[in-house]
């Protein structure tokens, strides 16, 4: 079997794989990383995203063999020094999650939303930027309202 | 109110983990020695199986063991059972087909569990069941639910003549007859409820580990009631003994009642773990078999029928329901169509005669079992439906006919069993009407119409029966369980606190509401405070999560619990401080002895309760913990009033929600933004039941055509609006706390509010769900035809 190295929340990881193995199988079997969730199999709940050099990529859908030099962050690697990312501190400030299944690629999802779209990014777009990440609990009113907060904190 | 007490916006204490990538679902745990199972799965929606070879996939790479249901019942596994008996209007036991975990001779939906292989990984399980060869005759399948009963319709199960289960009823037929006959006005619909498929984004998961050593099963799995499923598991399954048998259900991902059920794979993983020579045996659901497999929700064909005076006062409500429960009969499945159902058709209104007729039926698609609401929203539908269509046939405004004939005395008794004890239905509508400016909607309607646009408005006065409960009032009707709820209280030496509850929270958010509960009574922080739950060996009984059941009756439980810690603190506090115990008063975390200086702070008298130097007695023993049962005195009535507005473009179809305001009496509320959040999911699933959800077979076929995310409809950011809530408040008298519940209340309340609402704006009687821009496209198009031809 193939290996594959890459760096994953800072730290430099390699270890064999199958050509068909996805992204979030390798973070998840092999390096243990289980914060990244799969709650589908046609690329669309969004439960898996993790930036891959500074972008939202749904690990479900990259294979880890073409993610070979490449930078990871997951949800593990998002609070720095024990400090939470201003994102994860307004998901929980405001009620952004309840279940928790698909809050770290919401999580992730929301980081790259604001990255792309500012600081003051508007209401209606954050929700059709979140059109690849489902969320069964919330009805997203307050994962909106969480964004917006993180944003400007960001 | 204290900081962290009832009352409390408080964050979450549970949040950390599962914002830092921490939480802990079944998925996530790996025991060593794991092996993987892949069930094969049947093509057909009904067939029967002539031979199963399996000698190929034996023999594949990493292959450890392939089963089939030969296997299953030969080591006396049984089959899946329904825990609530109903019986037809002939006294007759309602009529239950087998439901074994591995097929037996037939197979009766897509999906239908064929084969179990279990191996060293997942891929090599996945790739050998391909190598199992099954010899199928395929036969005629029955997919549609008014349909099922026809003459000549293929039987699915030998038991139930014309797929019928039970032919059950409610009410007085003669005298709902007798009203209707004096109406001086009748409304009638034909409402098709659409059935949906929960999909918790958690796909269901299971472990199943046999310990040779110990004769003893462990059960990792995705439950709302881990308690329920060993107890279904041991004395119905027969996989091993209450007592030889441990279930966890650590993190789970959401369930909205589809991890209530007790399924074939978490009993096969546990069965295969031993037939394999011990080594644990891990199964995580893709996400086509969610689809295929978790129990799907209401599904329901029905003619109903309102009485009406003159004036305006509804005299009489009848139904016919036929409810598909699928080509099984899952755990719950027949009281949601019957006493989740029926029992809740007076909706918010005073109506003497009510009757109702409900024929459950097989069909060969995937089991219907209880889904958010479960019975209520349909039983919404129908009342909220019939009753805004009256008042537009009747010329009268929705919010003054509901007004009308509201209950204003309570207890108020139902024709349909419910004593409803406490509730303002007025102060809700008036609320909401206010908060929705629905004196403004006229000119907001002139203003849409000038965009070219069509505005509509639409009421849903919801009620529901939450708890469900009490034990006896349930078995009476036919249920297999009490519904009472168990809490036990450890109080530690340091005076930290660890709750333990038969609840299950599977993104409620127990661990903080619970916590306040225990912060107010205690006088103590939420951080001092644990919540155990989720696992058989640490907490000794419960009924789970399900029913907006948690507070009312969950968390009594704990109140009462507490109740005996406070009284045997204070024995403790009165010997420390040489007083008689009546002196002893409990305030804010702090004994203090009337009338004096003396005071004990909570943690020091449970340090003294462990050190027990205060010479204990016989009838007064050392330590701090306490447990309680608690069985409620009745349902709670959780009720209130949603208004939706939408603004429908008639060249697309296309409906935008444009404003929704929901009013709801919970009673007490123990922490606000929780119970918004509840709210909110709850809205969302029900407008997703209006708008975007349905689940679809092919009618010939009975595959399913809508087996996925590509097809399956989830409501998304961009389909929703930001809601506007608010909230009046009664308490409800049959628990100290005063709690009714708030879990399901969105979800039964929306899709009429919605449908309301989008037939006012296109200015028809019904249109179907879900209201996808195709079917309101057409509506517009036959309302405009219709216009012109008049």
């Amino acid at each position: 079997m193939p290996t594959v190295s890459m760096k994953v929340n800072g730290d430099t990881v390699s270890g064999e794989v199958e050509g068909r193995t996805l992204l979030v199988e390798f973070l998840r079997d092999t390096l243990g990383l289980t914060g990244t969730h799969v709650g589908c199999d046609t690329s669309q709940c969004g439960a898996c995203v993790v930036h891959v050099d500074g972008k939202a990529v749904k690990a479900c859908t990259a294979l880890a063999l073409a993610c070979e030099g490449q930078s990871v962050t997951t949800i593990e690697g998002l609070a720095k020094n024990g400090a939470l990312h201003p994102m994860q501190e307004a998901f929980r400030e405001n009620h952004g999650l309840q279940c928790g299944f698909c809050t770290p690629g919401m999580i992730m999802s929301a980081v790259d939303i604001v990255k792309r779209n500012g600081k003051k990014v508007k209401e209606a777009t954050i929700r059709a930027e979140l059109d690849g990440n489902i969320c069964r609990c919330t009805g997203y009113h307050n994962i909106v309202k969480a964004i917006q907060d993180g944003a400007s904190k960001m | 109110m204290s900081d962290t007490g009832i009352g409390a916006r408080v964050a979450r204490k549970e949040d950390h983990r599962f914002i830092t990538g921490n939480g802990r679902y079944t998925d996530d745990i790996n025991l060593p020695k794991q092996a993987y199972a892949y069930f094969l799965r049947s093509p057909h929606a009904h067939a029967e199986i002539k031979k199963i070879d399996t000698k190929k996939a034996q023999k594949a790479d990493g292959v450890l063991g392939v089963f089939t249901g030969d296997d299953t019942s030969a080591d006396g596994i049984g089959g899946l059972i329904c825990g609530w008996m109903i019986h037809s209007k002939d006294g007759s036991p309602m009529k239950a087909g087998p439901h074994p975990v591995l097929a037996q001779g037939k197979v009766r939906y897509v999906g239908d569990h064929v084969a179990v292989v279990v191996a060293e990984t997942y891929q090599q399980a996945k790739s050998a069941a391909e190598l199992i060869n099954v010899s199928y005759k395929e036969l005629d399948a029955v997919v549609e639910t008014a349909k099922a009963q026809s003459r000549g319709a293929p039987k699915v199960h030998d038991e139930a003549a014309r797929n019928t289960i039970f032919e059950w009823e409610l009410g007085d037929k003669a005298a709902t007859d007798a009203a209707f006959d004096k109406a001086a006005h009748v409304t009638k619909l034909d409402i098709v409820n659409n059935r949906l498929i929960p999909n918790a984004i958690e796909p269901r998961a299971a472990i199943g580990s046999y310990d040779r050593g110990e004769d003893h099963f462990t059960l990792y799995t995705t439950s709302q009631n881990p308690h329920v499923a060993r107890l279904v598991i041991a004395a119905f399954v027969g996989v091993a003994p209450e007592h030889k048998l441990r279930v966890i259900a650590p993190d789970v991902g959401g369930g909205f009642g589809s991890k209530i059920f007790i399924y074939a794979e978490e009993v096969v993983c546990l069965w295969a773990s031993k037939k394999i020579g011990g080594r644990p045996v891990k199964w995580t659901g893709e996400r086509s078999e969610s689809f295929m497999a978790d129990a799907h929700g209401r599904d329901h064909v029905t003619k109903a029928e309102l009485a009406l005076d003159g004036e305006g006062k509804i005299l009489g409500l009848r139904a016919k329901t036929i409810a598909n429960l699928g080509a099984y009969m899952s755990t719950f499945s027949s009281s949601v169509p019957t006493y989740l159902y029926a029992t809740l058709l007076s909706g918010q209104y005073n109506i003497a005669n009510i009757y109702c007729e409900v024929d459950a039926v097989y069909t060969n698609t995937a089991p219907v079992d209880a889904y958010r609401g479960a019975g209520r929203p349909e039983a919404t539908f129908v009342v909220e439906r019939l009753v805004e269509t009256a008042a537009r046939e009747m010329n009268i405004d929705p919010a003054e006919l509901r007004r009308r004939n509201f209950v204003k005395e309570f207890p108020h008794q139902t024709p349909v069993i419910m004593c409803y004890d406490a509730g303002d239905y007025d102060a809700s509508l008036d609320k909401a009407l206010e908060l929705a400016d629905y004196s403004g909607f006229d000119a907001r309607r002139k203003s849409s119409e000038k965009k070219g646009k069509l505005r509509g408005i639409g009421f849903s006065n919801y009620i529901e029966a939450c708890g469900i409960a009490p034990s006896a009032a349930v078995g009476s009707l036919g249920a297999g369980v009490g519904l009472w709820e168990s809490a036990e209280v450890r109080v530690n030496p340091t005076g930290n606190v660890e709750i333990l509850t038969g609840s299950h929270s599977h993104g409620q958010g127990h661990e903080t509401t619970f916590a306040q509960l225990v912060s107010d009574r205690l006088g103590i922080g939420i951080d001092q405070v644990q919540i155990v739950h989720g696992d058989t060996d640490k907490v000794q009984f419960g009924m789970g999560t399900y029913g907006s059941r948690s507070g009312a009756v969950g968390m009594t439980a704990i109140d009462k619990a507490l109740d005996k810690i406070e009284a045997k603190a204070k024995k403790v506090a009165a010997h420390m401080m040489e007083a008689s115990e009546g002196d002893i008063e409990f305030k804010e975390g702090s004994f203090t002895v009337k009338g004096t200086d003396k005071a004990m702070a909570f943690g020091e008298v449970a340090l003294a309760a462990y050190v027990a130097h205060y010479a204990p007695t016989d009838d007064f023993e050392p330590g701090l913990k306490e447990g309680a049962f608690h069985d409620p005195s009745n349902f709670t009535f959780p009720a209130g009033c949603h208004i939706c507005e939408v603004e429908i473009d008639p060249d697309t179809g296309v409906t935008e929600i444009v404003n929704w305001t929901a009013v709801d009496d919970f009673g007490t509320v123990i922490n606000p933004m929780i119970v918004e959040g509840q709210v909110h999911g709850g809205i969302a699933q029900g407008v997703g039941q209006a708008l975007t959800e349905g689940c679809v077979y092919d009618t010939d076929s009975g595959q399913l055509l809508t087996g996925s995310y590509m097809d399956y409809c989830m409501p998304r950011a961009g389909d929703l609006p930001s809601f506007q809530l608010g909230f009046t408040e009664t308490k409800c008298p049959s628990n100290p706390l005063g709690l009714k519940g708030c879990g399901e209340a969105g979800a039964i309340a929306a899709p009429a509010a919605l449908m309301n609402a989008i037939t006012d704006a296109v200015g028809v009687n019904d249109i179907a769900m879900p209201a996808s821009p195709q079917t309101v496209w057409q509506a517009v198009q036959s309302a405009s035809s219709k216009q012109a031809a008049e």
